[in-house]
């Protein structure tokens, strides 16, 4: 069903879901939503599984009319939401009808805002996903961020019975300096006194940080003598810290699957949402972690979104 | 550079979800033979919780689900299957046939590349089908295979300035690389001639006409057999 009409798209919106997976050793990388916490939660709050595709909008949010009666969420970054003029809150559903405009403002805080609809957002399934790789120009809407005059389907059957909302100290606080936790690998042993200033250091956030990746600006991170500066193209996962012949770390992220630098460390997938949330100008430090810790962290995250949904579904 | 096979596989943890698993060093094909004999067997044999297996040159990263899987159980599960891995499973690559039309609006490089060499236009042609290339891995965009073999006689620097749009099946020479763009997208490669193959489409159920492992094999056909090709279409 024909759900929302784009009358200004916003900075860069496109639609993911969770990621397509299975086809990186093609060279179609995962794409999908970068804070899957704030992606997630956005979903739960109309009523959606976890994996229906929803909007992602940098900084700069869209103006979208309703075309039938639905329900629609936004999480993530703080962005002034209206509906007809009036201001209203995120991390709750709202109920919008035919006509109704919904607007978004520019990001207080954080990076990415989420939006779901009931239903999820309604387009072709390519390669077993429905996020965007606009590198490939597949998937999402066809294969590109929003464009005026866009119309959205979702499959809005089922509008909720009653309303839903997260409460405030559910909320998650985006601040600007934030410890991001990595572990070291694959190539840690392409440094020694590198890895030290990689784990030490105070690096910003570059205005080159975009779904690629993140290239952050620091004290230099040198190779080990008599290694080499490149290393054999090899896949990379979201999250791989590169460090190329500038010295200075970019984070890979969802839409590329190789790299050919030696990749000092690997920040953990449950703080991606953090990177999701930095903008230029952020500081980001980096902590050490092993990997048990990090799977008891990635184990929480599951369980604390399954409460929620517990919660939401009872309330 | 220095290649070898490392008698005892190593393993290095990627973040939380990813396991590199190295077979030697260096660019070659029986390190690479090895890397495919691990992906065919792995992927036949899947375990839940192992959502991608991606070949490089040397080594294969394993993403896995780590409410599902870790890294311990799949060293363990990859021990048990190289224990049963026997010389038999190590099979011929499979030669993938690739018709090219070389030169003219399809190459407008090929000059290039036979004067850098100072051979002749028709040199450049028949060197460049004479090998049957490994595709070492796939990646960087869509289908994009990382070939070796390159005759050293083609070697070629990149352009001094890259193209913003490569046509879609363009096959260039960048250094001693060959290659094929199976998307448009920006490239500095010296294009020497285009397929007529529609070599990734992702509604087809496989979306790729050649798989990392494979070899390529370049025939040349002419404008005509190469119109005639393009117009019959689906493969």
């Amino acid at each position: 069903m024909e759900a929302l009409l784009v009358l200004s798209p916003g900075g860069y919106t496109t639609i993911q879901d969770r990621g397509r997976f299975g086809y990186q050793e093609l060279g179609v990388p995962v794409t999908g939503v970068l804070d899957r916490t704030a992606a997630g939660i956005a979903n739960m709050l109309v009523g959606n599984p976890e994996d229906c595709a929803v909007l992602e909008i940098t900084v700069a949010g869209p103006v979208l009319e309703a075309l039938a009666p639905l329900d629609i969420a936004v999480t993530g970054a703080d962005i002034g939401i209206t509906v007809n003029g009036r201001q209203v809150l995120g991390w709750q559903s709202i109920r919008l009808a035919k006509g109704d405009i919904f607007s978004f403002g520019q990001v207080k805080n954080g990076c990415r805002v989420y939006a779901a609809v009931n239903g999820g957002i309604d387009v072709p399934m390519v390669m077993g996903s429905y996020s965007t790789y606009s590198g490939g120009k597949l998937g999402g809407f066809k294969g590109r961020p929003l464009e005026k005059g866009d119309v959205l389907s979702a499959g809005i059957d089922k509008l909720l019975e009653r309303p839903r909302f997260i409460p405030d100290e559910m909320i998650p606080d985006y601040v600007s300096d934030k410890v991001i936790r990595a572990i070291p690998g694959p190539q840690n042993d392409y440094f020694d006194e590198g890895l030290t200033t990689f784990f030490e250091s105070k690096f910003s956030v570059t205005s080159d940080a975009n779904r690629m990746g993140y290239r952050l600006q620091g004290p230099a991170i040198k190779i080990k003598k008599g290694m080499p500066k490149s290393i054999v193209s090899e896949p990379s996962m979201p999250g791989c810290v590169q460090i190329p012949s500038d010295e200075q770390p970019i984070i890979l992220l969802v839409e590329q699957t190789v790299g050919g630098y030696a990749k000092i460390a690997t920040v953990i997938s449950s703080d991606i949402p953090k990177i999701a949330q930095s903008i230029p100008g952020d500081i980001l430090t980096f902590e050490k972690i092993d990997l048990k810790t990090a799977h008891q962290l990635y184990r929480e995250e599951i369980t604390k979104l399954d409460q929620i949904k517990m919660e939401l579904k009872m309330a | 550079m220095k290649t070898r096979l490392f008698k005892k596989i190593r393993y290095r943890l990627v973040g939380d979800k990813g396991l590199l698993v190295e077979f030697g060093e260096g660019i070659d094909p029986s390190v690479n033979q090895e890397v495919h004999a691990m992906v065919k067997n792995l992927t036949a044999n899947k375990p839940n919780g192992i959502t991608d297996i991606i070949p490089a040159y040397r080594s294969v990263l394993i993403s896995y689900d780590p409410q599902l899987m870790n890294p311990y159980m799949i060293e363990y599960f990859l021990h048990q299957l190289r224990v049963g891995i026997k010389e038999g499973d190590i099979s011929p690559s499979t030669i993938v046939e690739i018709p090219v039309c070389y030169g003219g609006e399809y190459g407008p490089d090929i000059e290039n590349v036979a004067r850098h060499n100072d051979i002749t236009i028709d040199d450049v042609i028949e060197t460049h089908c004479k090998p049957e290339y490994l595709i070492y891995m796939t990646g960087f965009t869509p289908g994009f295979p990382f070939l070796g073999g390159l005759p050293e006689n083609l070697t070629t620097p990149r352009l001094e300035t890259p193209r913003l749009k490569v046509p879609k099946g363009s096959v260039g020479i960048a250094n001693n690389q060959t290659g094929i763009y199976p998307i448009e997208s920006p490239g500095g490669w010296q294009l020497i001639g285009r397929t007529p193959l529609n070599l990734f489409d992702p509604s087809r159920a496989n979306p790729l006409l050649y798989k990392a492992g494979d070899s390529i094999r370049f025939i040349p056909v002419t404008k005509n057999e190469y119109k005639d090709i393009l117009n019959k279409g689906d493969f």
